[in-house]
């Protein structure tokens, strides 16, 4: 019965076994679903959604938000396309220009949510705004129009496209690699998570910032190096979208920042922060990726999409909230991943007291 | 963190030697010429429902802009999706005591009471865009734009000749009544036809959706894309889906002209978006200054325009200064 318990008590379960009827379910009602061609364009769909959910679900654990993290991907694309197309330059120079520019958007985040005290929440809801504005206002000043120019032809784009574009047919299937560096992503999360001490960090000032600053975790920096963590993947798709579609739209990545946040959720992070894991979360994206697919698969109309989406959230919060009972009503039960952050005695050696 | 950013700069410098396919350096400003803003003494509200980031209505946007230019007249340009929110800019724009406005009837029931107070006021209204059906009814003067389920009925009635059975009607704005209006003009003249619901803020969305779509039916023939980006999206997803659906789209931008070109996309349904910021600023000014009265109270129609291979190699250049 303990052990029952305990394994009831795992963030990921509800999201899993969702992951696992929905699957099912499609596989039985679509007939093109079944096919390893359809499952990797529903793996493809999910590694868009799910690089940055990675980033965003550890930011949640550690009780913070990002709004921002939507339209961030379209400001790291413009950024770098519209640099180089403007000068010339080699896109190498324009992508290491980006990923400065979406680091310094993560620390300023972080920054701010520490130092001013104002929740995060509507920090990132300012920097939503500021960059859905400067995305429109950038481009129309440097390129006359509200999309970025075709940047095929500039030196370093080949390149570039293999490392984040590249894809390859198994079959009559596509891999896109975006789905490796999910699954890279996904895994060096959950290894932090659970075995570095950064990990212990993240539950713990997720769960109670106050306890985790006595027992000397460095709060600020953990916290602003988890936006940063945000930003850095949102810079990731934003060049996987520049290197597959060639040109953006200012106006896009708009609501992706709630993907983010659903795929997190039903793969059983708490809003609340302090609990999760880095496989629920991917879980979440996959269940994402197979919804908004299946439905097509099947033939229905994809209008309904939301709604299904929806009743899909409610659920797994609904699951969350009766395994958090469970597992706070079974002391000795809990997943030491997922219990109520603990002092953690790892943190209290040299770093102590210094944020 | 020093040397880090040592290592960047230098690796930035080098570079930053100059490599080809960006902005063409010797390109010249296309404005050119112009009155002084206001020389005519009129201003003229401009306000649309325009989503921002949209190509198609900075079109509209730079049409507007350069017939203010033409005329001297000062363009005050607003927008707003929201229904409400457009109609309480209307409303300023006659608080304000502007000498015309211009604007989009595309919610015309939640923007009749604005549209009416600008007649008592005495200020001419002409509508473009959306609202042919009732924009006489709102008490505009003129109207200037394309006939949306006309637009999508001509197109249906050209994939029709060529035989085609099952075409795939791509709507990418959820609730959005002129692309229902295409999409069911494209089924008048095409049974068959059927609608799919896209993300059109999310390319990859959009691809995979449409990927999805071709993959589990392939009787669909053609793919009919209501706005550019997203026919550019269509072929990806047809590649992907090894699809050999032939592809229409509405609206131009330079990159779907270069496909025109090369056979990729079969033609373009073009509702000429500048003309449309274009006429309307410009019919208000002879309005105001000469009593014009552009089309004698009927709809001017700005599309559809077909652009397909046989006019590709005239129009490509327009596109390319953002006016087509």
């Amino acid at each position: 019965m303990r052990r029952f318990l305990r394994l009831l008590a795992r963030p990921e379960l509800g999201a899993l076994v969702a992951a696992v009827v929905i699957f099912g379910f499609f596989l039985a009602v679509a007939p093109s679903f079944r096919s390893f061609a359809a499952f990797s364009t529903v793996l493809y769909q999910s590694s868009t959604i799910g690089i940055v959910a990675v980033g965003v679900g550890l930011l949640m654990i550690g009780g913070e938000f990002d709004l921002s993290a939507g339209v961030i991907t379209i400001s790291a694309g413009l950024v770098n396309s519209m640099f180089c197309w403007y000068l010339g330059v080699n896109l190498w120079a324009g992508a290491a220009l980006s990923l400065a520019f979406c680091l310094l958007v993560g620390f300023l985040n972080g920054w701010l949510v520490m130092r001013t005290g104002i929740p995060s929440f509507l920090v990132t809801l300012g920097t939503f705004f500021v960059l859905q504005g400067a995305n429109l206002g950038v481009t129309k000043l440097v390129t006359g129009s509200v999309s970025s120019r075709d940047i095929s032809a500039i030196d370093g784009f080949t390149s570039l496209r293999a490392v984040f574009a590249w894809s390859f047919a198994l079959g009559a299937a596509t891999v896109w690699i975006t789905v490796l560096w999910w699954a890279l992503f996904v895994a060096l999360a959950a290894w932090t998570l659970q075995r570095a001490r950064a990990g212990n960090w993240i539950y713990a000032v997720g769960g109670a910032a106050d306890s985790a600053r006595a027992v000397g975790v460095p709060v600020v920096r953990t916290k602003i190096a988890l936006f940063m963590t945000v930003s850095f993947l949102g810079w990731f798709v934003g060049m996987h979208l520049l290197y597959r579609f060639n040109t953006l739209q200012a106006g896009n990545g708009v609501g992706n920042e709630f993907l983010y946040i659903i795929a997190a959720v039903v793969g059983g992070t708490l809003l609340t922060g302090g609990f999760g894991n880095a496989f629920g979360v991917a879980i979440g994206a996959f269940i994402f990726g197979t919804t908004s697919l299946g439905i097509v698969y099947a033939g229905w109309d994809p209008n309904w999409f939301k709604a299904f989406l929806g009743v899909m959230l409610l659920l797994a919060v609904l699951v969350n909230t009766y395994v958090k009972r469970l597992s706070s009503s079974a002391p000795a039960a809990a997943a030491p991943a997922a219990g109520p952050p603990t002092p953690v005695p790892a943190a209290s050696g040299k770093e102590g007291g210094r944020d | 963190m020093r040397p880090f950013l040592a290592v960047a700069a230098v690796a930035v410098l080098a570079l930053a030697a100059c490599s080809g396919g960006g902005r063409d350096a010797t390109k010249t400003d296309s404005g050119g010429g112009g009155n002084a803003a206001g020389s005519s003494g009129f201003t003229v509200a401009f306000v649309t429902h325009e989503t921002p980031g949209d190509t198609f209505w900075d079109k509209v946007r730079a049409g507007a802009e350069q017939a203010a230019k033409d005329t001297g007249v000062t363009l005050k340009y607003s927008n707003d999706p929201d229904a409400a929110k457009q109609a309480q800019l209307i409303q300023s724009a006659v608080d304000a005591k502007v000498n015309g406005i211009a604007t989009t009837l595309v919610t015309p029931d939640a923007l009749a009471g604005a549209v009416k107070s600008a007649s008592t006021a005495g200020i001419p209204v002409v509508g473009l865009n959306a609202g042919i059906d009732q924009y006489q009814k709102l008490g505009a003067l003129m109207y200037f734009g394309s006939d949306e389920s006309l637009a999508g009925t001509s197109l249906g009635r050209r994939i029709a000749g060529e035989g085609v059975k099952h075409p795939l009607c791509v709507i990418h704005q959820t609730g959005s009544v002129s692309l229902e209006a295409r999409c069911a003009g494209v089924k008048s003249a095409v049974p068959g036809t059927e609608n799919i619901q896209v993300n059109g803020a999310d390319d990859s969305a959009v691809t995979t959706t449409l990927q999805a779509k071709l993959a589990q039916d392939k009787s669909i023939d053609y793919v009919v894309a209501l706005n550019a980006q997203v026919a550019l999206d269509v072929l990806n997803a047809e590649q992907q889906a090894s699809s050999r659906a032939k592809l229409a789209t509405f609206d131009l931008n330079p990159d779907i002209a270069k496909k025109i070109k090369d056979g990729q996309v079969e033609f373009a349904v073009d509702q000429q978006p500048y003309v449309q910021g274009y006429l309307a600023v410009t019919s208000l000014y002879l309005y105001l200054k000469n009593g014009n009265d552009i089309g004698g109270g009927k709809p001017v129609l700005t599309g559809p325009s077909f652009v397909d291979q046989g006019n590709i190699d005239k129009i490509l250049p327009f596109t390319e200064k953002n006016t087509r």
